[in-house]
């Protein structure tokens, strides 16, 4: 930290320093540009009908009371997206079983045509000159529905009746990893063997601002535009043509312009959005959509939702010697865009943590039920994978009668081991988790628990305490691994950089910022590296039609790949430059060096600035005869690995023994995000996380009844973390550099939400006197468990 | 929502003459429930009638044995009022427990008590204190205003204009909040008068109403132990996502201890 705080003293604007981002101003001032706040003249209104049961045949749809309202303008069914041609919505990650078979989709047509698979989803689209009226339509139109049964409950969703036809036991893939014959072999020879069953449980991203579109066809030229809250419009571009054949890839514009939050739920390719963009050809006028609140409820899709067991083998020191984990996940009624790959290569690739656990072995079924299709959201598999480590692991240490600290410290990798190949297909380049874990415990004071766990007592409140050491790969990643892993896409990051006449810079990313502060950090970046003044550089994103191509904002990899893609366009702007500045000094290039925004002619006080430079490439009056003029670059980077951000999160709780509201009371968090480029940026992002990580842990659960209805479809009973259920998070880091990207960073976006959960969890245990709960600790919960129950 | 008349009448009296004339109206006072309620499109009156604009049922009178509120007035202003504060202080407590701060700007005591939402912080003061509810054409005892879910002694189309509230000895309100919505799951007003204690319990059952078994108990031994004895059975009580019966029977015994522990000082 300490050379962060002295460039920020400094009041560098430059890479590590604490600049306040420069979005906020027109966020917090109501100025910001969302998809809501964008109209257009003659435009339409959407209304969606939905499935009001979790599992029907559709019979029949009669929509001429609908549209005999005044101001209707046609109703489409799903069954009419299908005859026009459409294609499915696809799953972009293909996962095999471990028999080698390929995963098997579920038909998921772009709106339900005959069948419907979960409550909420759309079947019929309306437009209506007004809001209003389309609503009122949507009322009107007539559904004939036979009613079949519902798959719910997850445990049971493989013995039940089948959702689809040909997809046995409901199961899209029985996935696998590891050596399953070592792991016996392990757990056969151990010492001590902890088993533990676990949940976790089922979440409702709501994000601030609910998705949204307007999607435009323009009858001149045949283009589609469409406006939309997404985390990636290229590749939702890609998706919406190659795949569900809206237009081809010249012909179709994807602007994703400020949007509220997404937390992944707006990564994926969505009935709603893809409806709207196709009946806008159909009508041939703009169509505006905005999800309410109750619709995002049911139909963005949620996160996590696994049942867990799993079994640790230690020798007689207590040294991990094997890790067996069979989970059953959720994965709602369609296979999501990424809905494959969240509970398999996200997950189960890390379960060695931070510990030198030589054998590991992970089963995954991968499981339909009649609920909302279930994708990434902060952390996407990392969290759950965090969640059983970091829960067996304190479990364990009690068994063993030894602080969970120290078991932990007994395992860990060290220092000297990297670059560490797991037994779950991973290297991790660097770390050094004994670091953030000293400096964790000495920030929450560890030595000193027992005073507060006694001054807790007697105000008849019970104190407890939970470590969770993280370990976490993000920054997605090298295209080649992950497209033999099954992925449909690369995961490579583009970046320009162009340096305009007058020498201000205008820098292009194909990351898209939904709250990350990318308009600020990628700037510092650019500044920072090409020497010119942060004000003088603008960061443009979220548009199709502006950038090449980008792959969008997910999995923590925005700086570290789209970042280090602006690193490599910058370098290249610097070595035009050379060539350039050479020329204006009548020199050879290699006789020029760049520093500061300068090139200087070595062993001279001769120099000339890189606005200079540019002017002169714009304005190629006295120029290189060999060079194209302009100076303007960009940069496709495909990262080598993943980055391996870790670190230690610490928890106190407060349990009241009357009530059984668990209060958490104080919450350290060191990370290790390598090279820091904001610092205040990096704290906000950790406490978000933290936010909902606690939120994870005590409060938020997305529950579906027997019947398949959501029950907690509104903020009146899904609980979200507020402000006043915090305490003030303090958050340090630890800095080993990443190995193999240009700025040395790691992503910072998903840690708070991955190692919070468990440790909150851990402390939950610890002060209930070791009595396991599920999450969320709810207050009956809690309440019972101190009863016995 | 669906369309509907707006109506701002300026006197209780044009506000009922309305009412009377609509196909299917609704009183609009802070909208809190109505509002939302209609944006769902679970509500559809045909006729809103605002009565924001009445000064009758507006205003804080404080004497040194009775308390009279308005029934236009925000939960904010009770909160904030320092007549209030100084002669019922538990009225201004209760009132800064109710939802969040918008909430509290608009949200008024007569919508909220007329609503008889039975996880409602108003109700348990009402019965708790033993108010009087006053309307344009009577009074109705705070014992007998709320008679089930959403469901109170009101005629159609009579109006709260306000409610009277006699000045206890002393008086606490402990309340467990659901840590979604932050309604009362239980809330409990104990309130001691010239020796009586009277206890008013909201959240629990269907409606807001007296726990006579604590009181009489109470009346005989005013301990925080006492309580201990009393039974609260859970038959009838709410059972939701966030408390069952049983747990919510339970609580209405914390918060009775507490509210008590509250009212001793101790």
């Amino acid at each position: 930290m300490s050379e962060v705080v002295s460039q920020a003293e400094s009041e560098n604007q430059g890479i590590g320093a604490p600049v306040r981002r420069r979005e906020d101003l027109r966020f917090i001032t109501g100025d910001g540009r969302y998809t809501d706040d964008i109209n257009q003249p003659g435009q339409l209104y959407a209304a969606f009908c939905r499935s009001p049961y979790p599992r029907v045949r559709i019979d029949n749809i009669d929509a001429s009371e609908a549209l005999a309202l005044p101001g209707v303008v046609a109703v489409y069914t799903g069954q009419q997206l299908v005859d026009d041609g459409l294609g499915d919505l696809p799953c972009g990650w293909m996962v095999k079983s471990k028999d080698g078979t390929e995963m098997i989709s579920a038909p998921h047509p772009p709106m339900a045509a005959t069948v419907a698979n979960y409550v909420g989803e759309p079947y019929a689209l309306v437009l209506a000159e007004t809001l209003q009226i389309a609503k009122q339509a949507a009322e009107l139109v007539d559904t004939d529905f036979t009613e079949l049964n519902a798959v719910v409950d997850l445990a049971h969703a493989s013995g039940s009746e089948n959702i689809y036809e040909g997809i046995e036991n409901n199961l899209a893939y029985e996935w696998a990893l590891g050596d399953e014959d070592a792991t016996k072999m392990a757990f056969a020879r151990a010492a001590h063997v902890t088993t533990l069953d676990l949940t976790n449980n089922r979440l409702i991203p709501n994000a601030l601002e609910p998705r949204a579109c307007l999607g435009m066809y323009e009858r001149g030229t045949g283009d589609y535009t469409l406006y939309t809250t997404s985390q990636n419009p290229h590749l939702e571009r890609l998706v919406l043509s190659a795949f569900v054949q809206i237009a081809p890839e010249h012909k179709l514009r994807i602007i994703a312009p400020d949007v509220g939050g997404g937390f992944g739920s707006k990564i994926f390719i969505y009935s709603e959005e893809t409806s709207v963009i196709w009946a806008a050809g159909k009508i041939k006028r703009p169509i505006k959509w905005v999800a309410d609140r109750s619709e995002s409820f049911l139909a963005d899709a949620h996160g996590r939702d696994h049942i867990t067991r799993a079994e640790l083998a230690m020798d007689e020191m207590g040294r991990f010697t094997g890790l067996r984990v069979k989970t059953t996940a959720n994965l709602g009624a369609y296979l999501s865009t990424f809905g494959s790959s969240v509970p398999t290569y996200l997950y189960g690739t890390l379960l060695a943590g931070q510990y030198k656990t030589p054998n590991i072995y992970v089963e995954v079924q991968g499981t339909y039920t009649n609920t909302a299709p279930v994708d990434a959201y902060r952390g996407a598999g990392r969290p759950e994978a965090t969640y059983v480590v970091e829960r067996i692991v304190d479990q364990a240490a009690r068994e063993l009668g030894k602080d969970p600290a120290d078991l932990r410290r007994m395992n860990m990798i060290q220092p000297e081991d990297f670059p560490y190949e797991t037994p779950v297909a991973l290297t991790y380049d660097t770390g050094n988790y004994e670091a953030s874990l000293d400096k964790a415990l000495e920030m929450i004071d560890y030595a000193g628990f027992e005073a507060r766990q006694a001054e807790a007592a007697e105000r008849g409140k019970r104190r407890g305490i939970g470590l969770a050491c993280y370990i976490e790969a993000c920054g997605l990643a090298p295209s080649k691994l992950a497209i033999q892993l099954g992925a449909g896409v690369g995961l490579y990051e583009s970046g320009e950089i162009r340096m305009n006449p007058t020498g201000s810079v205008s820098v292009f990313t194909g990351s898209h910022s939904h709250g990350q502060g990318h308009e600020t950090t990628f700037a510092q970046v650019v500044s920072d590296k090409l020497g010119v003044s942060y004000d003088d550089v603008e960061v443009i994103h979220g548009d199709t039609g502006r950038m090449e191509f980008g792959l969008g904002t997910y999995g923590s990899r925005s700086l570290a790949v789209g970042g280090s893609a602006l690193m490599v366009a910058a370098e290249k702007v610097i070595e035009k430059g050379r060539k350039i500045a050479a020329h204006m000094m009548q020199a050879q290039v290699d006789q020029v060096d760049f520093e500061n925004g300068q090139f200087t002619l070595q062993d001279s006080n001769q120099s000339v600035s890189i606005q200079e430079v540019a002017f002169a490439a714009y304005v190629p009056a006295d120029y290189p005869e060999d060079l194209e003029p302009g100076l303007t670059e960009k940069a496709f980077y495909d990262p080598n690995n993943f980055t391996y951000p870790a670190g230690t999160h610490v928890a106190e709780v407060e349990v009241d023994l009357e009530t059984g509201v668990v209060q958490l009371v104080d919450f350290v968090a060191v990370d290790d995000f390598g090279h820091i480029i904001n610092p205040l940026i990096v704290d906000g992002q950790v406490h978000g996380g933290v936010a909902q990580g606690a939120g994870q842990a005590l409060m938020e659960h997305g529950i579906y009844d027997e019947y398949g209805q959501l029950q907690t479809g509104s903020f009146m009973d899904y609980t979200m973390p507020r402000a006043d259920d915090l305490p003030d998070f303090r958050v340090d880091t630890t800095v080993t550099p990443c190995t193999h990207n240009p700025l040395g960073v790691k992503g910072c976006g998903e840690a708070g939400a991955i190692g919070s959960p468990a440790a909150i969890m851990n402390a939950v245990t610890h002060a209930l006197g070791n009595k396991d709960i599920s999450m969320p600790a709810t207050p009956e919960k809690v309440w019972r468990a101190i009863r016995g129950e | 929502m669906y369309p509907f008349n707006y109506h701002k009448p300026a006197s209780v009296s044009e506000a009922v003459s309305l009412f009377r004339n609509a196909d299917d109206p609704m009183y609009l006072s802070g909208g809190m429930t109505l509002i939302p309620t209609m944006k769902q499109r679970l509500a559809a009156p045909t006729d809103l009638i605002d009565l924001s604009g009445i000064p009758e049922v507006s205003g804080i009178e404080v004497s040194a044995d009775r308390v009279r509120v308005g029934a236009f007035t925000r939960h904010n202003d009770v909160v904030r009022s320092p007549e209030i504060n100084k002669t019922l202080p538990v009225l201004s407590h209760l009132a800064g427990l109710i939802g969040d701060n918008q909430v509290r700007n608009r949200g008024t005591i007569g919508g909220s008590v007329a609503n008889s939402d039975p996880s409602a912080d108003y109700p348990a003061a009402v019965v708790g204190l033993g108010a009087t509810v006053y309307t344009q054409d009577r009074s109705i005892s705070g014992d007998e205003f709320f008679l089930n879910l959403f469901e109170t002694a009101l005629h159609p189309g009579e109006i709260i204009t306000h409610i009277d509230f006699p000045v206890p000895t002393r008086a606490a309100y402990q309340k467990f909040p659901n840590p979604a919505s932050r309604y009362a799951v239980v809330g409990v007003l104990i309130a001691e008068f010239a020796g009586t204690i009277r206890v008013g319990v909201t959240g629990a059952g269907p409606c807001a109403c007296r726990a006579s078994g604590m009181e009489e108990v109470l009346n005989q031994n005013l301990t925080v132990a006492a309580l201990d004895a009393v039974e609260v059975p859970d038959a009838g009580f709410n059972s939701d996502l966030h408390a069952s019966a049983e747990y919510r029977a339970h609580l209405v015994k914390v918060m009775a201890r507490r509210a008590l522990a509250d009212l001793l000082g101790q």
